[in-house]
Order: C-alpha cells, then sequence, then structure tokens
C-alpha cells in the first residue's frame, strides 16, 4: 500500500493560478509582522464564518474517513481473508468503498466551498485596496510613480492569491490528518507507533538543513537576478543610444558576466532546493522498511498480525505526505504574507483630507476666484507660492505666465485642493474652498490638462467622462463645439472606435481636441487649462485655439500660458516668478512697463513652442 | 511542438548531461519497482514462514536499494538543473545577442517591456519545461509501462479486470486539462482587463479626482473584480475538486483488489503480499497519470512562451549590412545627399512619412529642420545613420550610397544627440565617454565645455565623479540634454545629428551651445531638427517639413520672403506682440547675416 516512492505531491505538481504580474522567481521574503498580516487576512474571511465552520465540520469528517479506511484494510486481512470469509469480506469491502468514496466526496466539497470563499475574501481585499486608493491625495500620486505603484499592487495581490489558491485548507486537513493518524496508532499498537515518531525529528532536521541552504542559494540568486534584469533593463530602454555609439559588444560583455553569475547561483540555489525530494523520499522508505521490520519481527513474535503491518503502511504514508506540504507551503505563506503587508501599507496610508462636518452649499456659483496671501512649499520648509494675493473676476480669462519651475501649475494644484495650502486663504464667491466638500468645489472645476489623459474605451465614453449622464447626442454636439466631431467621424468606427491604449491611434492634438469635448460637457463654472508646449500641426493648432475660445466664454479660466497668442487675448496677465506675482496687467501694459515680462518675453517667448 | 522542436538546438550542447540525467532517472525505475516486490516477500516468505532472517535481510536489501534511489535521484536532479540552468542561461544570451543587432524598426515593434518578458518570465518558464521533463519526463511512462507489467505477471486476471478502471481515469484526466485550459485563458483576459482598470486609474489619478469620478471608478473596478472573482472562482472549484475525484478512482481500484485478491486468497491463488504489491502497482499506475495533469499546466506555459521567445530570436533585423559594403574613408567631407527619398514605417505603406525629400547638405554646412510634431522630422534624420532603410531613394555620404558603406564605419563618422536624452547608469564621465571609452580626461572636459556642461558638473557635488542615478534623476532635463551632447561631440563626428536636443535648456544656454558648436562648425556637417524658431535662426539651411514633405527651404532671409508657412510658425512664436520698431532690436543679427 505504498505509495510510489518518488513521484508523490512535488510543489510542482501543484497547478497555480496564473499570475498578475512579472514572476519573482524564487523570491523568500519575510513579513515584518507575520502575525497581525494574518488577522487582518483573516478578517476578510470573517463574513463567511458560518460557512467556515461547515467547512471544517466536513473537513473534520472526512479527516476520520481517511482514519477508518486503512483500518478496514487491516481488518479485511486478519479477519477474514485469513479465516475465508469471502461473505464477511465482500460486506467490509463495501464498507470500505463507503468510506473511502465519502472521503474523496466530502472533501471535494469542501474544496469547492473554500475555492469560492478565498476567491470572494480576496475580492473585497481588492476592492478595498481600490476604494482607498480613490482616496488617497494627489501627493501621494506624485510620489510614487505608476509602474512602481502597479507592479507592487499586481504582485503582492499575486503573492496572497498563491497561497490562498494553494489551498491553505488542505493544509488544516493534513494537521488534523497527522494528529488523527498518530492517536489512533497509538490505540492500535503503541510499539509501532513509537517507532512512526522515530521519523518526526529526523524529517524536521532533513527539511532545516536543506532550507538553510536553499535560502542561502536563493538569496544570492535574487541579488544576481537584479543584477542582470538591472543590466537588460537599461540596456535595451536605451537600446537605440547602445546601436548609435556602437557599444553593443560592450553590452554584451556586461551582459555575459551577469547572466554566467546568475547561472551558477541558479544551479547552486536549484540543487539544494530539489535535494528535499529525494530526502524526505529516502525517509518515506526507510519508515517502511523500519515498520516492515519491527512489523515482521513482532508479527513472528505474534505480537502483530499481518493486517495491522498493512494499515501502519499506509498510516505512515499519509503521515509523511503533509510534511513534504508544509516545507513547500512554507515559502508560499511566507511571500503572501509579506505581500499582505505591503497592500495593508496602502489601505493604511492616510487618506487626503478629509471634508468639514457641516460644510457650506456651494450650488451655482459666479466664479469669483480669491487666492489671498497663500503660502504653500511641497515640503514645509520650502516655499514655492510665497504670500500670494491675486484676484479673478466672474468670465474673466487669467494668464499664468513665468519661467518653468515658477509655479504656475502649483497654483492650479491649490486650487483644485490637490494640495493644501499651509496659510491663508482661497476662496470662491466668498467661499473658503476649505469650507465646502471637496467633491462639489471640484465639480465646478474643469481641467484640461497637458497630457491628455484618455481611457481605453470608446471615444463617446471617453466624452462622456465629463457628465456620466449625458445622452449619446450631448455627447456628440461637445464634440462638435470642440470641433473634434470631424475626425472623430474619419475613425474607423466613428463615436464608437476603442481607443487603444494610450490612445496611440490619435495624434496629440486630436486627445486634446477630445479633452476639450469633454471638459465642455462637464460644463464648469470655472476653467483650468495647462496649455500644451509641443506644437501640433497648424491646422489642428488653429481649431484647439477656436475650441478653447468657445469653451472659455462666460467662464473664469485660468491658463498656464505658453502661447503668445492666449497671452494677447487674455483679460489679465499674471507674471510669476519664484512663487510670487511679480507684476500684473494686460500685455499690452506689461510690455510697456518694460520690466520682468518685458525681458522674459524676449527670452523665454521668442522662440518658445508655437 | 515546433517551437519545442527548435529550442533542442539550445540543449545541444548539453545532450551529454541530458543524456546521464534520463539514463539515471530511468535506473530509478527499476528500484521504484523492487521496492513493492520486496515488500512482497517480507509478507509472503518471511512473515507467512515465519522466517526471521529473511525478513531482515530483505529489509537491509530494501534500505540498500533505497539509498541507492536517493543517490540516483539527486545525480539526476544535479544534471537535469545544470542542463536547465545552462538552456536558461544560453537562451537568455541569444536573445540579448539578437536585441543588439536589432535595427530602429524591429525596436518600435517590440517595446522594452515585452522584450524583458521574454529575457526574463519567458525564459524561465522554458527552463522550468526543461529541467521538469528531464526529472519527470522518462520516468512516468516507464513507471506506468513496469507496473502494467508486473500487475499482469502476478495476476493477468485482476489486472485486466482493472484494464476498464484505467480507461476511465484517462478519459477523466484528459477531460480534466482539455477542460482547464479555456478556463486558465478566460481568467488571464478577466485579469489582464481588472489590471487595465487599475493601471488607468493609477495613471489618470489627477482627472479622476478632478472630475470626482472616484465612484463611478469604483463601479469600473467592481465590473472588472467581479468578472475575475468569478472566473477564477470557476478554475479553483475546478482544480481543487479534480484531486479528490481522481482519487477516487485510485481507491475504487484498491477496494476492488483487495476485494478480488482477498477471495483469490481464500480460494488460495494468490498470498496476502501479493495483493498488497499489487495494490502499490495500481499506484504507480495511476499517480504519473494524475501527475502529468498537474503538469501539463508546466507545458502549457512553457511551449507558450518557447513562442514567443522564437518570435524574437526569428526576427530579420530590417536593416542589413550589404556583404560587399566598403568603409567610409577617414578623410571623408561629409556631404549628405538625399536624392528622392520616399520612406515608411515597415508594414504601414497606407501612411508615407516622408515623400520624394530631395536635400544637399554641403560639407561643415549647418542644416536645420522645422515642423509640427508627426510631420516627419525625426524620421529623416534617423535615416541618415541606417536606423531605418530609406523605402524609395537614395541618400548618399560624399557620393557613395549609404547602403553600401560598412553599418559600423558609418555610425563612427555620426555623433547623435536623441530627442530623448538617455544616460545609463555610472558617472557623468563615464557617460560622456559613452561615444569614446578611450578618450582622455581633457577630452571629456572639452566636449563638456563644447555642450556647455562643464560649468554644472563642475558645480555637482563630486564634479565628473558624480553617479547618475537611475535614468538620471537627479539631473534637470537641460543638463541631461548637455550631458547627450558632449557624449557626440566627443566622437568629434564628421556629420552631427540634433533631434530637438536643446528643447529643455533655457535660450540663453542654447545660443552659448550655438556658438560652441560654430566655432567647430566647419568641421562637421549638422542637421538640427528644432521646434523653437530661434534655434534655427543662423543656420545655413532651414527645411520646413509639412506632412512628410519639404514644403519650403533657404535661408532664414529668404524664407521670410518666400514661405508663408515659415513666417506662420515665425509670428505665432515671435510676431507681432511687438511694438514698432522693437522687432529689428533682436533681430538685428539674424538680418545682417
Amino acid at each position: 500500500m505504498t505509495l510510489p516512492t518518488a513521484i508523490r505531491g512535488s510543489s510542482e505538481s501543484r497547478p497555480s493560478m496564473p499570475a498578475m504580474g512579472p514572476g519573482r522567481p524564487g523570491k523568500i521574503e519575510k513579513a515584518q509582522n507575520p502575525r497581525q498580516a494574518l488577522a487582518r487576512l483573516f478578517f476578510y474571511l470573517e463574513p463567511y464564518k458560518w460557512t467556515m465552520l461547515i467547512v471544517l465540520t466536513l473537513v473534520i469528517i472526512y479527516t476520520m474517513l481517511g482514519l477508518i479506511a486503512p483500518y478496514l484494510i487491516g481488518v479485511a486481512i486478519d479477519k477474514f481473508i485469513g479465516v475465508k470469509d469471502a461473505f464477511g469480506l465482500v460486506r467490509i469491502m463495501l464498507l470500505m468503498l463507503a468510506a473511502y468514496v465519502m472521503n474523496n466526496l466530502f472533501q471535494a466539497i469542501a474544496n469547492w466551498i473554500m475555492a469560492r470563499l478565498s476567491q470572494l475574501a480576496l475580492k473585497q481585499l481588492r476592492r478595498d485596496l481600490f476604494q482607498h486608493l480613490q482616496t488617497l491625495s494627489i501627493r501621494f500620486f506624485d510620489t510614487h510613480t505608476a509602474g512602481e505603484l502597479m507592479s507592487r499592487l499586481t504582485n503582492d495581490i499575486d503573492a496572497v492569491n498563491q497561497a490562498v489558491s494553494q489551498n491553505v485548507i488542505s493544509l488544516v486537513a493534513s494537521v488534523l490528518s497527522m494528529g488523527g493518524i498518530l492517536i489512533a496508532m497509538f490505540v492500535l499498537d503503541r510499539w509501532l507507533a513509537l517507532s512512526t515518531i522515530l521519523v518526526i525529528p529526523i524529517m524536521f532536521w532533513f527539511t532545516e538543513f536543506v532550507a538553510r541552504y536553499t535560502r542561502q542559494g536563493y538569496r544570492d540568486l535574487q541579488k544576481n537576478l537584479g543584477g542582470l534584469n538591472g543590466v537588460m533593463e537599461e540596456s535595451i530602454s536605451g537600446q537605440k543610444v547602445v546601436k548609435a555609439f556602437r557599444r553593443n559588444d560592450s553590452v554584451i560583455e556586461a551582459f555575459r558576466v551577469q547572466n554566467q553569475a546568475v547561472y551558477q547561483a541558479g544551479v547552486y540555489a536549484n540543487t539544494y532546493a530539489l535535494l528535499l525530494m529525494p530526502l524526505t523520499n529516502v525517509l518515506g522508505n526507510f519508515f517502511i522498511i523500519v515498520l516492515a521490520g519491527t512489523g515482521g519481527w513482532l508479527a513472528l513474535q505474534g505480537l502483530v498480525s499481518v493486517g495491522m503491518i498493512a494499515t501502519f503502511i499506509i498510516y505512515g504514508q499519509n503521515f509523511i505526505q503533509p510534511l513534504r506540504q508544509l516545507s513547500n507551503l512554507y515559502n508560499t505563506i511566507q511571500a503572501a504574507l509579506a505581500g499582505a503587508e505591503r497592500v495593508f501599507e496602502i489601505i493604511d496610508t492616510p487618506q487626503e483630507t478629509v471634508d468639514p462636518i457641516d460644510p457650506l452649499p456651494l450650488g451655482s456659483i459666479e466664479g469669483r476666484v480669491c487666492f489671498d496671501q497663500v503660502t504653500f512649499g511641497y515640503e514645509p520648509d520650502n516655499p514655492i507660492i510665497k504670500n500670494m494675493t491675486l484676484e479673478a473676476r466672474p468670465g474673466h480669462m487669467i494668464a499664468l505666465v513665468g519661467p518653468t519651475g515658477a509655479g504656475k501649475t502649483t497654483i492650479v494644484n491649490l486650487l483644485t485642493r490637490f494640495y493644501e495650502i499651509q496659510n491663508g486663504k482661497i476662496s470662491i464667491d466668498g467661499k473658503d474652498i476649505r469650507a465646502v466638500r471637496k467633491s462639489d468645489l471640484r465639480r465646478q472645476l474643469g481641467l484640461v490638462l497637458q497630457d491628455t489623459f484618455l481611457f481605453s474605451n470608446t471615444v463617446i465614453e471617453n466624452i462622456r467622462y465629463g457628465r456620466l449622464d449625458a445622452t449619446d447626442e450631448e455627447c456628440i454636439q461637445a464634440a462638435k463645439l470642440a470641433d473634434a466631431d470631424y475626425f472623430i467621424r474619419q475613425l474607423s468606427q466613428g463615436y464608437h472606435t476603442i481607443l487603444s491604449e494610450r490612445a496611440s491611434n490619435l495624434s496629440q492634438g486630436q486627445r486634446q481636441l477630445l479633452a476639450i469635448a469633454r471638459a465642455i460637457l462637464a460644463d464648469p463654472a470655472i476653467l483650468i487649462l495647462d496649455e500644451a508646449t509641443s506644437s501640433v500641426d497648424t491646422r489642428t493648432e488653429a481649431r484647439i485655439q477656436t475650441a478653447l475660445l468657445r469653451l472659455m466664454q462666460g467662464r473664469t479660466s485660468f491658463v498656464i500660458a505658453h502661447r503668445l497668442s492666449t497671452i494677447r487675448d487674455a483679460d489679465h496677465v499674471v507674471v510669476i516668478n519664484n512663487g510670487e506675482i511679480v507684476e500684473q496687467g494686460n500685455h499690452q501694459q506689461l510690455l510697456d512697463k518694460r520690466g520682468f515680462y518685458h525681458h522674459l518675453y524676449l527670452s523665454q517667448f521668442k522662440g518658445q513652442a508655437i | 511542438m515546433k517551437h519545442i522542436r527548435k529550442l533542442f538546438h539550445f540543449i545541444k550542447p548539453y545532450w551529454k548531461l541530458a543524456v546521464v540525467a534520463l539514463v539515471l532517472l530511468t535506473t530509478l525505475v527499476f528500484s521504484d519497482l523492487a521496492i513493492p516486490l520486496l515488500i512482497e516477500r517480507i509478507i509472503d516468505q518471511g512473515i507467512k514462514q515465519k522466517n526471521l532472517t529473511l525478513v531482515i535481510q530483505t529489509s537491509v536489501l530494501m534500505l540498500g536499494i533505497s539509498l541507492l534511489n536517493t543517490l540516483i535521484a539527486i545525480g539526476n536532479n544535479k544534471y537535469s538543473v545544470l542542463v536547465g540552468e545552462g538552456v536558461g542561461r544560453d537562451l537568455r544570451e541569444a536573445i540579448f545577442v539578437k536585441i543588439q543587432s536589432f535595427s530602429f524598426g524591429n525596436l518600435d515593434e517590440f517595446t522594452t517591456g515585452k522584450l524583458v518578458v521574454r529575457l526574463t518570465s519567458d525564459v524561465s518558464a522554458v527552463k522550468s519545461l526543461v529541467q521538469i521533463s528531464l526529472r519527470i519526463g522518462t520516468r512516468a511512462p516507464l513507471l506506468m509501462i513496469g507496473s502494467l507489467i508486473l500487475m499482469f505477471k502476478t495476476d493477468p486476471h485482476l489486472a485486466l479486470t482493472l484494464i476498464p478502471l484505467l480507461l476511465v481515469t484517462t478519459g477523466v484526466i484528459v477531460f480534466f486539462s482539455i477542460a482547464m485550459e479555456p478556463m486558465f485563458r478566460a481568467v488571464q483576459q478577466k485579469l489582464d482587463r481588472l489590471n487595465t482598470v487599475l493601471q488607468e486609474n493609477i495613471a489618470g489619478a489627477r482627472l479622476v479626482k478632478a472630475f470626482v469620478r472616484a465612484d463611478y471608478e469604483g463601479e469600473r473596478f467592481e465590473v472588472a473584480n467581479e468578472d475575475y472573482t468569478e472566473r477564477s472562482i470557476r478554475l479553483m472549484q475546478f482544480m481543487s475538486t479534480m484531486s479528490p475525484v481522481l482519487t477516487i478512482f485510485v481507491n475504487i481500484g484498491i477496494v476492488t483488489v483487495i476485494w478480488y485478491g482477498g477471495l483469490q486468497v481464500i480460494h488460495g491463488n494468490l498470498m496476502v503480499g501479493q495483493i498488497v504489491a499489487f495494490t502499490n502497482y495500481l499506484f504507480t499506475t495511476m499517480t504519473p497519470l494524475i501527475m502529468m495533469t498537474m503538469l501539463s499546466n508546466t507545458w502549457a506555459n512553457g511551449i507558450a512562451s518557447a513562442r514567443r521567445v522564437n518570435e524574437v530570436l526569428d526576427t530579420v533585423a530590417e536593416v542589413q549590412e550589404d556583404p560587399n559594403a566598403q568603409p567610409l574613408p577617414d578623410q571623408a567631407l561629409a556631404r549628405v545627399v538625399f536624392n528622392n527619398v520616399s520612406f515608411h514605417y515597415c508594414g504601414d505603406v497606407e501612411r508615407p512619412i516622408l515623400e520624394g525629400v530631395n536635400l544637399v547638405a554641403e560639407p561643415g554646412q549647418t542644416i536645420a529642420i522645422l515642423g509640427a510634431t508627426g510631420a516627419g522630422k525625426s524620421s529623416l534624420i534617423n535615416l541618415i545613420p541606417r536606423f531605418y532603410d530609406v523605402t524609395e531613394g537614395q541618400i548618399s555620404i560624399d557620393g557613395v550610397d549609404i547602403r553600401s558603406i560598412q553599418t559600423d564605419s558609418l555610425l563612427s563618422q555620426i555623433g547623435i544627440v536623441p530627442q530623448e536624452s538617455i544616460l545609463f547608469s555610472g558617472t557623468v564621465g563615464d557617460n560622456i565617454r559613452y561615444g569614446q571609452p578611450e578618450a582622455t580626461q581633457e577630452e571629456v572636459v572639452a566636449a563638456a565645455q563644447a555642450a556647455q556642461a562643464h560649468e554644472f558638473i563642475t558645480r555637482l557635488p563630486r564634479g565628473y565623479e558624480t553617479h547618475i542615478e537611475e535614468r538620471g534623476v537627479n539631473l534637470s532635463g537641460g543638463q541631461k540634454q548637455r550631458i547627450a551632447i558632449a557624449r557626440a561631440l566627443i566622437t568629434q563626428p564628421k556629420i552631427l545629428i540634433l533631434d530637438d536636443s536643446t528643447s529643455a535648456v533655457d535660450v540663453e544656454t542654447e545660443t552659448k551651445i550655438q556658438s560652441a558648436l560654430e566655432n567647430n562648425q566647419r568641421k562637421h556637417t549638422s542637421f538640427v531638427v528644432a521646434q523653437r524658431i530661434s534655434t534655427v535662426l543662423n543656420a545655413d539651411k532651414i527645411l520646413v517639413i509639412d506632412r512628410g514633405q519639404i514644403v519650403a527651404q533657404g535661408t532664414h532671409a529668404q524664407l521670410m520672403q518666400s514661405s508663408p508657412i515659415y513666417q506662420e510658425i515665425f509670428d505665432s512664436q515671435l510676431g507681432n506682440g511687438f511694438h514698432e520698431g522693437e522687432r529689428p532690436q533682436i533681430f538685428d543679427g539674424v538680418n545682417a547675416k
């Protein structure tokens, strides 16, 4: 009744879920506080505690059934085959069949239920994470790159998923069954049982021995892999430069060195990791041999029966099986806890400032915007905006002008409350923007940013993003006003063309027109525009200009201006340098002053993008 | 399978190791099959006949076999790891070397991300495939065959009874494997969707907040999350019940054996030990089957990865060197001529990038190229170093078609400052020296001075020894551009190409760079792509490109007279805002030229 000794439950025979991110080969990580991470993960299973109880009952039942079958085999051999009782044999065989089938069926049911529960719990974890991401401040997104965040989120959740899908429930069942087997063995025959227990410490010692070398090996491998990835990513992303400067050979040389190091580390780590299997196998064999030997001897003394030996051999096999799994699962669980910890770290990141308890209503507004002695710095002791006072009258167009880094974009960040001012006050129609709900405030603002972001969705849905309840006709109307209608109709599916990733099927100018259509549809009282610095072709350029002017009609607008024509059209030009307003007035007045603007005009606008 | 066959090429250097691994693996089967036979002997001949010596002898023999077995298994592991890791290393190198031969067109097709995935996850999937095949490959089928033979030898009748069960099990396993594949794919698909939503949400965080769309985004995510969860529940349920269901078959087999065998023992046709051995054989036939199902995943992944790896390895570099190509003489004058050049990106015949471009750049001249984004400026200059090949017409240097010049020799005469200033990890000095590794410190400083970079470099904490952090985050855009210019200048190229490479530099510094370049000017022919008109004012020849065609060319003064488009660009950038009489003030220098 021994299972074939060599090919049993190895780690690679477990199917795994598709991975989310690029694989992290053999990475062994430890959570800072594994207990806490585990507790919080369990919290996600809380809603299913009654179902879990059912699962647990099932597990207990099938573990017991698993204990009965080997016993029955022994009984069959001793009581019926031995005494040639054919009728009794049939009866006990039917009983055994029932026990086996029930065991497997219950196991299947328990697994079936758990698969669902664990995925539901993971779904909730993902949902919580996403919901929390929505509440985080722009500062958070500014300080973590999208790529970094993505790879963290996907890899970490994936690590948790891998552990869950490796069926932690079977681990629980294994531990239960180990306990059960031990008890059963002692009840049946304590001498045989004692010889079984001998194996346990040796097993642990083996595992620990192998694990020590494996851990070290994988750590080295990981380090070398990191080095190799560094070389690869750098040279491939700079491939065009490598080629232009004919450095291919030296790059290949650097790659070879790292590649060889990875090879050596890989051979070392994997050789040790694979050692565990033959070692546990020999142990398994050793165990059976001890049982067969002592059993045989005891049988000859008339102390045990042949059937009893058979029962013990099966028990022994079932006992060793989970021990193998344990060492495999160990790394997966460690990685999962480390991943969970980082997910919780994001969930624990404090939210954007919370809205006041009784916010002022901000209904239909005129659009008078005042900055009153505003001071702000991204780092508290390094102010970017210093003591700034500024007033925008309803319907006026304000052009913000200044050298790079003067603080123009920061003004936008403050008005939208992406960042909170440190001193002073910003008000709209006399209401401090901190006294109203952030969502109410932002609904009044329309943003057209320089780097136009579009979603991989249809054109019409991208426009509708401006106002979700807009009808198709309204979206098309907005596109017409933005002068985008003509090119949308030329797309293969018109308004229902799906924009590919990063909207590479649209030109930069066309993307801007879509963003303008989106803002038109939103119909905000206050408009904030960050003009694009790079040029688009002259025809599209003219269309954008007209569309923008149409959009700004009757709204208070702030424009971070890069184009001379925009500045000339503005009601009011605010010249900013080093976080302070140095001059204001209209274009002509400012030129007449022959001050900073005049200088800036000569040096910067002398040629900056169209 | 075709893709796997191709990979044999990579196993070839290790064929001896691989054969050793497989031979060891085969030996293992014999010892695996011997153990049940020996157990049978203990029970039937030892215990039954009360022969203690036989029990002990057999036990010791089993122990010996088992130890030998372990040594063989360790040997097999060692050799399969050597082969697997070796194949992994060679594959990585082959892909990497292949990438080095790629032209720009190929690089556009495979993005950096894709190539990195080929080099990492895909190689590692192929590696696992090789390793597992060597560790399990022959063993599973041989074990099955061996056990079947022994089963028939022990009791052909009982063996025959079990055949239907084996067939049904095989059928169920095949069904599982086939059914699982599309489920896996569906999960992967939903996962990609989920990741897209997350990715867009993060990348567009500002927009989401500005439009107060957190709830809407939440719904979008919820839909994707729900879809994904539903699919993975299905897959997980399927996978986690597979094993108990298959075990049912094994257990039915065991019951059958004991039942039937027990009756045979009662009738005196079989011995108890034989039944025990029989059940063992049953296990050895069925477990490999079950294991294969589990491994089918590794196989499927490995094969899919092999396909993707082959895609890279099979790519032919778009630009090929003519075997009869000649080097460019050292004394090249660098007279560059475009003769009726047309160009479109590979396979994109519908969208010509350049059409019928004619251009003569005399030695030492500066040619400026002006036009809107996407007009074809960068494409034009990328044709000179043969980053892409012209689709029609001809480009020649000193009268020689560049396609009959050795690529290496051609590139050695050209200095390029790309649009995006990519710097590498290392010191500032290393990066400048990138153009010419054997350059002396004096040459590095001279190049930096010409690029107006010396001043800021000496102000860095460790001067030329300052380490450049990842992608140069510790430098401003303008600083990076100036280092990139120095990197190109240090090669003392005959042809200098600046692809909008002073865009992040302020106008004052730009003027300084230009005057430094002018000192060198007669030494090289230069091509300058620009968006700012101030960059191009002093050029010997200005080309205005619109939609892939040269719509005007000449000096600034000529174009102001003749080209309405040029005037339009000039006006939108510089014109109109001035009072009468103010304009000449700044442009005095230009007009005098």
